[in-house]
């Protein structure tokens, strides 16, 4: 157990741990939404972040970028980050409409059982994950080094890279205008009105099915971009990536507070942050044990998480 | 939902309609004897399954091709186990568990632990010593697990035991005790010796693993069943309507889903047992989560609540990816598409079927019950 070691980088391992967890954060999004309107765990919702990540990879390819590829200039950066958000957040976000219409809805016709809705998620997981597999060969794919790490901000034995500030910007940007969207519009009232009580909104005349379209379309706008800044910082993608990053996204969504979006802000970085300290202090393969220890110690004092459920609450 | 409106399905369970055409409805309008001779011959059926390559016509399509029968029929074996056991969990106390194959993890690495030659403790048990060891073990790291977090509601218990099958999982990789990927080699197998001396659990016919796997399968039935219908599975039935009504009624919540979660527990160390004495090695790559969200998709598919649906799930899901193998369509394996073809099955029962394929009597009408309170879209 390396104590020291945490004390002595104690600054980096934190910048780190909010870049990993600033992901987290919008990757949580996506669950705490869907789980705020239909209290269901969107199993799903890892191969929403999965084919965003895809298709940020497939738009590069077309410009015949690689992992071997040169780092472009500047601008045509910019313009393929561009392009690369976009198509994410195109793919992630139909696929969750795609799985919200082909398995979901029909079982909220038929008034099936919570359950049964948990399993056709994991279904719905597995389909996506493996078509991705059995097309991919299973084999990794790697990312065009579209950024090159370098330090914007020096302070002792802290560097701050070019990709961390970028990560945390764009995900406290996208946080701040989903937090506005959710509680100062129309739909954002539609959407906490459905998560207080979806039949006495239906009978207020909130169309509950368009709705919980919408924020299917949320979470999966928000893995969009989340899995663009994954892919350019891990630099891979794998067709079971979703899987592993999904139990740490639906955690952090946990630890704040399901159906909290501020929650899933607070749990994703904390999360962040903490497995950094964790693997310095007890090793990179154990970090994992140690979020999921904090989570249940989290739970048995908070049952409802940090900042407990509150989607339909009027602050959100 | 109120404790009036509930007190239709919390009576004993419905007399069986004459008009009920199911098969099931047959069976219940049999006398005793007939009941017992229906299920006897199931079972006689199922000891003979080893040799149903050898009937005309049928036998072979059944027959899986690119894999020993025998070895298939004992994975289905201890994944039915798995789905009994997971089925008490889920579909009695209706508790939701995606971590069980932590359970399962815990009981084989039990054995390991305490039989393998390569084990640092140097005990070298025999394969039967360990199993009481190894079962109490299981259930003493469901109660371990369950005491702080049974007072979770449904959707955080499932994380937390998701959290729980991933920490021994992770542990199972980098625990020097336990030993990653090398794994523990020389597990010995079952006692018990062929009339010609030859040992009757070898390496070389799965077959007698299955016939013990099958044996254990009709034990641990009965117990189960003979649960549910006492006053402990009146509890769980409770605590799966209503539980703050039962709570106020005076079950004590807590501790009867502690024993729900420990005789799941149990149920799996077992399986764990079985799985180390076949096998005779294992490592860290042998419980990855996925197993355990496949067993769960098995009993909902199955029809959780009820033990044959829970039968049902189990042997879905180990045989059909094992049928797929070795079939070629357009120059590929199945067998590389068995999740994938999976995944659309889970999709479409749950869609068109959403109690599962046999649900039981009384969830199927606490979902009647159900539809009558919520809104029309």
């Amino acid at each position: 157990m390396n104590f020291v070691g945490l004390l002595h980088s104690l600054g980096p391992l934190s910048i780190a741990g909010l870049a990993q967890g600033a992901i987290y954060a919008l990757f949580a999004l996506g669950y705490t939404l869907v789980y705020g309107v239909l209290r269901l765990i969107n199993f799903a919702h890892s191969e929403v972040f999965l084919m965003g990540a895809y298709a940020a990879l497939n738009v590069w390819g077309l410009f015949s970028l690689n992992q071997n590829s040169a780092t472009p200039a500047t601008v045509v950066v910019i313009g393929l980050l561009m392009l690369g958000l976009v198509a994410a957040i195109i793919a992630s976000g139909a696929t969750a409409l795609v799985v919200e219409l082909v398995a979901y809805r029909p079982l909220r016709r038929r008034n099936a059982p919570p359950l049964a809705f948990l399993i056709t998620a994991i279904g719905a997981s597995l389909v996506i994950s493996e078509a991705t597999g059995v097309f991919t060969h299973r084999s990794i794919t790697g990312v065009p080094p579209l950024i090159r790490p370098a330090d914007v901000v020096t302070f002792g034995n802290l560097h701050i890279t070019n990709l961390q500030v970028l990560i945390i910007v764009l995900a406290l940007v996208m946080m701040f205008g989903l937090d506005r969207f959710i509680n100062t519009t129309r739909l954002g009232r539609g959407i906490r009105a459905v998560a207080q009580n979806p039949d006495s909104a239906a009978l207020m005349g909130v169309n509950k099915n368009r709705v919980i379209s919408l924020v299917f379309l949320l979470g999966g706008l928000m893995a969009g971009v989340a899995a663009v800044m994954y892919v350019l910082k891990i630099g891979t993608v794998k067709f079971d990536a979703g899987f592993d990053l999904g139990i740490v996204a639906f955690t952090a969504a946990v630890l704040g507070g399901i159906g909290n979006l501020r929650g899933a802000l607070l749990g994703g970085l904390l999360l962040g942050v903490v497995e950094n300290y964790a693997a310095e202090v007890f090793g990179t393969e154990y970090r994992r044990v140690i979020v999921f220890v904090l989570l249940i110690g989290v739970l048995m004092f908070l049952p409802t998480g940090l900042l407990g459920e509150s989607l339909g609450k009027a602050r959100a | 939902m109120t404790a009036v409106e509930n007190h239709q399905t919390a009576q004993a369970p419905p007399p069986v309609k004459a008009t009920d055409r199911t098969v099931r409805g047959w069976l219940g309008r049999q006398p005793l004897p007939v009941r017992i001779l229906v299920i006897v011959g199931f079972a006689i059926l199922a000891y003979l399954l080893p040799y149903v390559g050898d009937v005309p016509v049928l036998g072979p399509q059944v027959v899986t091709q690119a894999n020993d029968w025998g070895s298939v029929l004992f994975e289905i074996s201890y994944f039915v186990l798995l789905a009994i056991g997971l089925n008490v969990v889920v579909g009695f106390a209706g508790l939701l568990d995606l971590g069980y194959v932590g359970f399962f993890a815990v009981g084989a690495y039990t054995v390991a632990l305490l039989t393998s030659p390569d084990s640092n403790f140097g005990l070298k048990w025999v394969w039967l010593a360990s199993v009481p060891v190894a079962i109490a073990v299981a259930m003493f790291s469901g109660l371990i697990l369950g005491w702080p977090t049974l007072r979770l509601r449904g959707d955080y218990l499932a994380i937390v035991t998701l959290g729980f099958a991933e920490i021994i999982r992770i542990f199972a990789d980098s625990a020097p005790l336990l030993r990653g990927d090398r794994g523990f080699g020389s597990i010995p197998h079952p006692p018990g010796n062929n009339p010609d001396g030859t040992a009757i659990f070898s390496v070389r016919d799965a077959t007698p693993y299955y016939w013990l796997g099958l044996s254990i399968i009709i034990l641990v039935i009965l117990a189960v069943r003979n649960l549910d219908r006492s006053r402990v599975g009146r509890s769980w039935l409770a605590i799966r309507e209503d539980e703050e009504a039962a709570e106020i009624m005076g079950v004590r919540t807590i501790k009867f889903k502690l024993w729900a979660f420990a005789i799941g527990a149990c149920v799996a160390g077992l399986g764990g047992v079985m799985f180390a004495g076949y096998q005779g090695f294992m490592n860290s790559s042998t419980f990855v989560l996925q197993f355990s969200i496949l067993v769960l998709a098995g009993v909902v598919m199955g029809g959780s609540g009820n033990i044959a649906g829970a039968i049902l799930g189990g042997v879905l899901i180990a045989y059909v990816p094992e049928r797929l193998r070795g079939i070629e369509v357009f120059g590929q394996d199945l067998f590389q598409w068995r999740f994938l073809m999976f995944g659309v099955i889970i999709i479409l029962i749950m869609i068109f079927r959403p109690q599962g394929v046999i649900p039981s009597r009384r969830r199927a009408m606490e979902l009647k019950d159900r539809a009558k309170e919520v809104a029309p879209e």
